[in-house]
């Protein structure tokens, strides 16, 4: 039961960190590269605009797709590896 | 055939299309009411919370938003987007393993408090019903532009299909129309899409047609873009915006809001597994993608090719803009679709200095030294991708395509709507408050018939729609963002924080962000009630009342946890339930209660 206990918390510490990075890279890409960091990446040219512009109109949502793939896929090797899957 | 035979061929067959899935998949029992019996495939479900999510607004609005605002507007882009993020991470997998089957229900359970129960279902309602009636309406003014009825019958039309698939289907012959209804929508958003943009760059993909060269001018477009616009007066299409804290508010404000809001969630409940829920947040994200990253293509396409159509001497290269943009075109010689669009007084024309051409320029600009008293030409920024396949000289199937798109689109999120709307009336209001021992057919009864009630509530509302019908993005996504989202977050994610502390914590976070809203919105969006003009000098800190509910969410958090540590922990078992809903083990059954 103790034995039970500790891999739940060990697996909801690993859930938490890997939410924690990838809302780093969320946040990172929409309120940073596409808002606050636009005027710091303006000299980077894409298509006749620059970096920010592309990462608010196009890269922030492409981003968005890969994020959640990524943790839907490591989520389900952390629930196989505490064996708290279905 | 004529323009109408065809958009009645094509409105018509996606009806037909429909009306057939709704007898297909009729509902059986409360678990196929409100969740669809529980075994829908996560691409399927992926799927249909795409054609859920995406409304008249994101079909018919965002386009034009964007086409007018600019960089700044993409704040919608990416908060309607953010949010699955946030759901697919913090929200759905939990959601979907506690395994009940609405949204107040797991706030009642967790924070074991009818009371938290009926705030969540309050909040859930008024959300609900402002979303709502943007929907009905908008299939109102599709129906009255493609269908030559007034949008009345339309509206009521519109109302006939919603009513059979979701009173006789529930949740589950919702799903599979929006199945189908996303199909259609996304058909029709993207083929005047690749068009314009093969047009206008050469490029199929409107996504890279975007970054690509304008082929009349050999310019990036979005440079091209940038020049014409500045040329009359407005500002530079990719011109950054002065306060970034609002931007980056409103972003957020759209991002927790779409998590928190109720018909999105409620669709998670429907698949098998919890690894499913994190899956199909995936795909719906794919499948709104798909829209999303076409949206500020065709944006700046129809902006361009609005311009140039005013003013042709800016079509192709131009030595001088200044000059080329004082030379449009005369009132006589518009083209067609102008015409048309002026029936519906969407496209409006006034002849302020009597020259007979159409000035068409930034209204807050000043151009006397050309003769110019005033911008002549008012265009509604909603007929953008209604008049885009006229613009662009697409065929006339395109254009009834675009017309069942547009409906496919209000009708599956209405539906999705009202569903959450009568779920909270029969299963937390009724089985929940005032009548516990309700039986199962007693109940799938009183579904049914708050749903046939909340249509025609919506409908009636649709056609005569009060003030506040127009506030959506304050109120819907304000409430959602400030009340809902923070207070599911907190109940999985922390064990602490208990009744007083979530009750507590509702009402702050509602209170403060409807009050902001009110003060500069007006009380209840009663116009010439608001105390302070809404205009950015007005505002603290320059906080749109749009971008207020982040931080309504910010206070819901800081006054429950505050509130949570002055008084008792949560009892035991409520702990353990915190700790069952973190991990998967389980999850098959637990839908069966």
């Amino acid at each position: 039961m103790a034995e039970d206990k500790s891999n739940a918390e060990a697996y909801w510490k690993a859930n938490v960190r890997l939410i924690t990075g990838c809302l780093i890279v969320w946040a990172l890409v929409s309120y940073g590269f596409a808002i606050l960091l636009r005027p710091l990446l303006s000299g980077i040219p894409v298509g006749g605009t620059d970096l920010g512009f592309w990462f608010a109109q196009q890269g922030s949502i492409l981003t968005f797709i890969g994020l959640i793939f990524f943790y839907a896929w490591k989520m389900n090797r952390l629930d196989k590896q505490f064996g708290l899957g279905e | 055939m004529s323009q109408f035979a065809i958009n009645v061929l094509f409105v018509g067959a996606s009806f037909a299309l429909y009306i057939g899935i709704a007898i297909w998949a009729k509902a059986g029992s409360t678990k196929d009411f409100y969740v669809a019996g529980g075994g829908v495939h996560p691409v399927t479900n992926g799927m249909a919370i795409g054609a859920d999510w995406m409304s008249a607004a994101s079909f018919i609005s965002m386009a034009g938003l964007i086409a007018a605002g600019g960089y700044a507007n993409s704040t919608f882009l990416m908060g309607w987007t953010g949010g699955y993020v946030l759901l697919a991470m913090l929200l759905a997998p939990y959601l979907r393993k506690f395994g009940k089957f609405t949204v107040p229900e797991f706030i009642g359970d967790r924070f074991y408090s009818k009371t938290a129960r009926m705030v969540a279902v309050v909040c859930l309602i008024v959300a609900s019903v402002t979303y709502v009636i943007g929907q009905m309406a908008g299939a109102g003014v599709a129906f009255s532009r493609f269908l030559e009825v007034d949008a009345t019958t339309g509206l009521i039309i519109a109302a006939v299909v919603v009513f059979f698939y979701s009173v006789l289907g529930g949740m589950k012959g919702i799903t599979y129309t929006q199945v189908a209804q996303y199909i259609v929508l996304i058909i029709a958003y993207t083929i005047p899409a690749i068009f314009i943009s093969l047009e206008l760059t050469g490029n199929p993909l409107p996504a890279l047609g975007l970054f690509s060269d304008h082929s009349a001018s050999g310019e990036p477009l979005l440079a091209k873009l940038n020049e014409v616009v500045t040329a009359l007066g407005f500002n530079a299409y990719t011109a950054m915006v002065d306060n970034q804290l609002n931007m980056v508010l409103f972003t957020l404000s759209l991002m927790i809001g779409t998590a928190g809001l109720p018909h999105v969630i409620m669709r998670f409940f429907t698949v098998p597994k919890v690894a499913d829920a994190r899956w199909s947040a995936g795909w719906a994200l794919v499948f709104i993608g798909l829209l999303y990253l076409t949206a500020p293509a065709v944006a700046s396409m129809a902006r361009l090719n609005l311009m140039t159509t005013i003013y042709p001497d800016m079509a192709g290269q131009v030595e001088n803009y200044e000059e080329a943009a004082t030379n449009p075109i005369a009132y006589e010689n518009r083209p067609e679709w102008i015409r048309t669009w002026e029936e519906t007084g969407l496209i409006t024309f006034e002849d302020k200095n009597n020259d007979g051409n159409i000035q068409f320029f930034n209204p807050s600009a000043d151009f006397a030294e050309r003769g110019w008293q005033g911008n002549e030409l008012e265009v509604n920024n909603d007929i953008l991708v209604l008049a885009n396949p006229e613009i662009a000289n697409l065929p006339g199937w395109v254009i009834g395509l675009i017309a069942a798109g547009g409906l496919a689109a209000a009708l599956s999120t209405a539906a999705g709507l009202l569903l959450a709307i009568s779920s909270a009336i029969s299963h937390d209001l009724i089985k929940g408050a005032i009548n516990p021992g309700i039986s199962e057919k007693g109940e799938l009864l009183a579904a049914r018939i708050s749903m046939s009630v909340a249509i025609v509530v919506a409908t009636y509302l649709g056609a005569n729609p009060p003030g506040f019908a127009a506030q959506v993005v304050a109120l819907a996504f304000g409430i959602a963002a400030a009340s809902l989202f923070p207070v599911l977050m907190m109940g999985i994610f922390s064990k602490k924080v208990n009744n007083k502390g979530a009750i507590s914590g509702m009402l702050a976070g509602l209170i403060f962000t409807l009050v902001y809203i009110f003060v500069y919105k007006g009380w209840f969006f009663i116009p010439g009630t608001n105390n302070l003009p809404d205009t950015p000098d007005n505002w603290v800190l320059g906080i749109s009342p749009l971008s207020i509910g982040a931080v309504g969410a910010m206070i819901n958090f800081a006054v429950a946890f505050t509130v949570s540590k002055a008084s008792e922990a949560p009892p035991q078992e409520i702990q353990d339930l915190v700790e069952s809903v973190r991990y998967p083990k389980g999850a098959g059954g637990a839908i069966d209660h």
